[in-house]
């Protein structure tokens, strides 16, 4: 066997196994690590198939931040678990024959008559995917790119919106008062008459 | 050699393990949340086997942003999650029926 026939089955493998692990896992915690194990194989594959970029991206956006956010949220709740896992296993059937099903067919569609695409030749050496994917990222999706940045600007402020606790003892000025106020609640102008200030007195 | 078909074999084999796994777990919304975006990572796993073999950078720029898009999902969903969990001391789908739809 082929070294790369070898990585792909390996890491499929372990793709699949944790993944199987995620869904069936007791405790959420280790889920969120098979998670994360699944990630890192994914992004093995992905080099696999020369999207190194995305590989990384993968490994430092996934597992870097998503899944740290995952954890971060399982650690925090205080979930009760018996609860949750309560006839866990009574819609197996039902789920396997769904997702035995939709093997099967895809299996029937994607087979090797229709989908067997030869593996197209490697890159050479000096072949910069990254440099690739930024030339056809700032020209031709320039516009996607940049709507893209919108959406993590809405979700930011989403999340923290939604999330933010308001503390009743802090002491924050309301701009809108403060834009507000008029000249006449701040300053009395007083007519004073005017009169020649006292010397100093003398003191000896 | 590896063909383009066994990495859309093993999407759909991953597909399908995240659909059984919204049916196993159908009261944890945490794990559901988790089992969607194994779905993304095998649709992004098809998107860039597609890219490879057909030798297209147009797959992986729709990765790219269903990464990007995957993350902002997935801040919300966490966000909103903590807001439930805050509000009713649960994350029991049977428990959130207050819309009693």
């Amino acid at each position: 066997m082929e070294f790369t026939s070898f990585v792909f089955y390996f890491f499929s493998a372990i793709l699949l196994l944790s993944a199987l692990r995620v869904i069936t896992a007791r405790n959420p915690v280790h889920a969120a690590l098979a998670l994360v194990l699944a990630f890192f194989t994914a992004a093995g594959l992905w080099i696999l198939l020369e999207a190194e970029f995305l590989a990384i991206t993968l490994v430092l956006v996934y597992i870097g931040a998503v899944m740290v956010l995952f954890l971060f949220v399982v650690m925090m709740l205080d979930i009760n678990l018996e609860e949750l896992r309560r006839d866990f296993w009574s819609y197996l059937p039902a789920g396997a024959l769904v997702g035995g099903l939709m093997v099967v067919q895809m299996f029937m569609v994607l087979g090797g008559k229709n989908f067997g695409l030869a593996t197209p030749t490697p890159h050479d050496a000096d072949y910069s995917n990254t440099k690739e994917l930024g030339r056809v990222l700032y020209t031709e999706y320039v516009y996607p790119f940049e709507l893209a940045a919108v959406i993590l600007l809405v979700a930011m402020v989403a999340a923290i919106a939604l999330t933010h606790r308001k503390r009743g003892d802090n002491k924050r000025q309301n701009p809108a008062e403060q834009v507000k106020v008029k000249r006449a609640d701040r300053i009395r102008m007083v007519n004073l008459k005017p009169r020649k200030a006292e010397a100093p007195k003398e003191e000896d | 050699m590896i063909g383009l078909n066994h990495y859309l074999i093993l999407g759909s084999i991953l597909f399908a393990i995240s659909v059984v796994g919204i049916f196993l777990n159908r009261k944890n919304v945490l794990i559901i949340l988790m089992a969607i975006e194994l779905m993304l990572l095998a649709v992004n796993m098809n998107f860039i086997a597609f890219a490879r073999y057909l030798d297209d950078l147009a797959g992986q720029v729709f990765v790219f942003f269903i990464l990007t898009v995957a993350a902002a999902e997935s801040a919300i969903g966490l966000a909103i999650l903590v807001l439930v969990f805050r509000n009713m001391r649960t994350i029991n789908v049977e428990d959130l029926d207050k819309l009693k739809g």
